[in-house]
């Protein structure tokens, strides 16, 4: 039989632009919460932890509420792009996203707060501005512990079923991914679809954690296992 | 002319007592050393130095740039203060080869310029052969070279360095010894070294500066510290004394001599002034000053029976230490002479003229 490999692709695509976007908002949070003290610190951190504890329909529930079709953003965002964003892609991307970039953010967090002051400070006292001591020093010396953060971040964006749905609807050629058309390919009693798509995944997600395990370093291995 | 006035309180915490950081000091060209036990405030000093910790109020200037006044809210950023700094563990760049290291002081140079200066300093603290490792591939030694190659290579206005010889056994320090040497000959940058290791001091330090729970308790040259030490805290912490109570039975200006009782002994000793007769005092003595050998016949002027407790061997020298807190430490060769005699009874000899009372 001939499979419709498009549900695969698209959940490839979401999750890259997922994780395109976790890294940069979980970088910006992490470096926010490793470097700064302000009230309300540890308040904030939990509140970007609550998308990793939170069953996925009460997500997609906020978020349908935030950007629906009739909410303020949901609003603006019809008005700029002229359509709107539940039961698009896009939608699944924010899915996806809400997913790995908290991933992101506490393991970049970690990884800001492991490293020796030290080197910072030396380079601060070499004359170099903050801009340069991040890219220039601390960057490289957290560049692995994050890869595997991303690595991870994107082998979460794969997966997402409940918040998509909700979020972006299960139409298929448009927004359905594959977490949603293996539920659909078992629901029709499409046996072989649910299976060849169920196995390809496993490889994809056994990949990458593979990939995550040998950039992380091994100290980093354990705390994977206790946040996963 | 580095001028340091700050002051910073620290309250308790679970895990640590009040601490209050009272610093006033001036440090001229040439080798500074702070000096004290750990937990007196000397790296948060160079801290406040170097721009990493705010004080509370005070002044930090060098020359006439001022890095710091609480006053006038003047409060220069790390990188705008020019203080070369060499850390305890060296904080090379890990990812980063030697050379990049370098590189990294002189980015601001025009890159021929960065060239020349970076292969200078490469040449002048013998990096050459290692240029191209990274920091874990070096020796101790190695990357403390290029620490402190780096520091400089900034044009720093101040160099400071938290316990450079920490963690290096005694030939590497002779190594650290002979390059701080060659910086003080060659650069004209002013040093500001912390340490708790007195022949450290007096191996490098062209000033000293006591530091005890957070203040100044005394400068000078070391070895004018060393000589008349301003109180009997001092002189426990510079710790190369024989600590005893005497009452001072007699003072003579007229003859400059004076009389002190030592458990059952008269020592002679010079005229103290401002002491009084009947005042119990604390007599200071470095231990290699007073003679000793075993108890035979009579005791002669200055000389306090005791009896011996303990023999430790050092490579040059041998310390015997006697009840009552005497400490003496003699040439091998004169010890020798008296191995044979088995007596723990001995005879400690003071020198009258160096004696010192706190």
């Amino acid at each position: 039989m001939a499979i419709d490999w498009f549900p695969l692709w698209l959940s490839l695509r979401v999750a890259a632009l997922a994780t395109i976007l976790a890294v940069l908002i979980g970088l910006g949070f992490a470096y926010l919460l490793a470097n700064f003290e302000f009230r309300g610190k540890e308040g904030l951190d939990a509140v970007l932890t609550l998308p990793l504890v939170l069953p996925p329909t009460v997500l997609g529930y906020y978020l349908l509420v935030l950007i629906g079709r009739d909410s303020v953003v949901g609003r603006a965002w019809e008005w700029v792009f002229g359509g709107p964003l539940v039961f698009t892609w896009k939608a699944a991307v924010l899915a996806a996203l809400l997913h790995s970039a908290p991933l992101l953010i506490k393991y970049a967090r970690a990884a800001l707060e492991s490293v020796d002051h030290s080197y910072e400070r030396a380079a601060r006292t070499l004359g170099a501005p903050e801009w340069r001591v991040f890219t220039a020093v601390t960057l490289p010396l957290v560049l692995r512990p994050i890869l595997a953060a991303t690595a991870l971040a994107f082998a979460r964006s794969l997966g997402d079923f409940g918040v998509t749905i909700m979020l972006a609807g299960n139409i298929p050629g448009r927004t359905q991914t594959v977490a949603v058309a293996i539920y659909d390919a078992v629901e029709a009693g499409n046996g072989d679809l649910a299976r060849t798509l169920v196995i390809v995944i496993s490889a994809v997600a056994l990949a990458i954690l593979w990939l995550a395990n040998r950039l992380a370093p091994v100290s980093e291995r354990s705390r994977a296992g206790s946040v996963l | 002319m580095i001028d340091v006035r700050i002051r910073q309180h620290f309250p308790a915490r679970p895990d640590s007592a009040p601490f209050t950081l009272d610093m006033k000091f001036e440090a001229g060209g040439g080798v500074t050393v702070l000096f004290g036990p750990s937990g007196a405030g000397k790296t948060l000093t160079l801290d406040c130095i170097a721009g990493f910790v705010r004080p509370r109020e005070g002044r930090i200037a060098i020359g006439e740039t001022v890095l710091f006044d609480g006053a006038t809210g003047v409060n220069l950023p790390a990188r705008d203060r020019h203080c070369g700094y060499v850390f305890q563990n060296y904080a090379l760049f890990p990812h980063r080869t030697l050379r990049e290291n370098l590189d990294f002081a002189a980015e601001r140079l025009p890159k021929l310029e960065r060239y020349r200066r970076v292969s200078e300093m490469i040449e002048r603290f013998r990096l050459g052969e290692i240029a191209g490792r990274r920091p874990h591939e070096l020796s101790g030694g190695q990357k403390q070279r290029c620490s402190i190659a780096r520091a400089l290579l900034a044009a720093p206005r101040v160099l400071l360095l938290d316990e450079p010889a920490r963690g290096l056994d005694q030939s590497l320090r002779a190594d650290l010894y002979a390059v701080l040497r060659q910086v003080r000959a060659e650069f004209a940058t002013p040093v500001l070294l912390v340490t708790h290791d007195l022949d450290e001091c007096f191996e490098l330090g062209d000033q000293m500066l006591v530091v005890h729970q957070g203040s100044v308790v005394q400068s000078g040259a070391p070895r004018q510290v060393l000589d008349q030490p301003a109180s009997e805290d001092i002189a426990r912490l510079l710790g190369r004394y024989n600590l005893l109570p005497v009452e001072i039975r007699a003072l003579d200006p007229g003859r400059n001599t004076s009389t002190l009782r030592l458990g059952e002994t008269d020592l002679h000793g010079p005229y103290f002034p401002g002491h009084f007769k009947g005042d119990r005092v604390i007599l200071y003595v470095r231990p290699e000053l007073l003679t000793a050998r075993p108890r035979d016949g009579r005791l002669g002027a200055n000389q306090c029976p005791a009896t011996l407790e303990r023999i430790s061997e050092r490579p040059e020298s041998v310390r015997l230490d006697f009840a009552g807190g005497i400490g003496v430490v003699m040439p091998r060769l004169d010890f020798e002479r008296y191995k044979s005699s088995n007596s723990k009874e001995w005879v400690v000899e003071f020198p009258g003229v160096l004696l010192r009372v706190l």
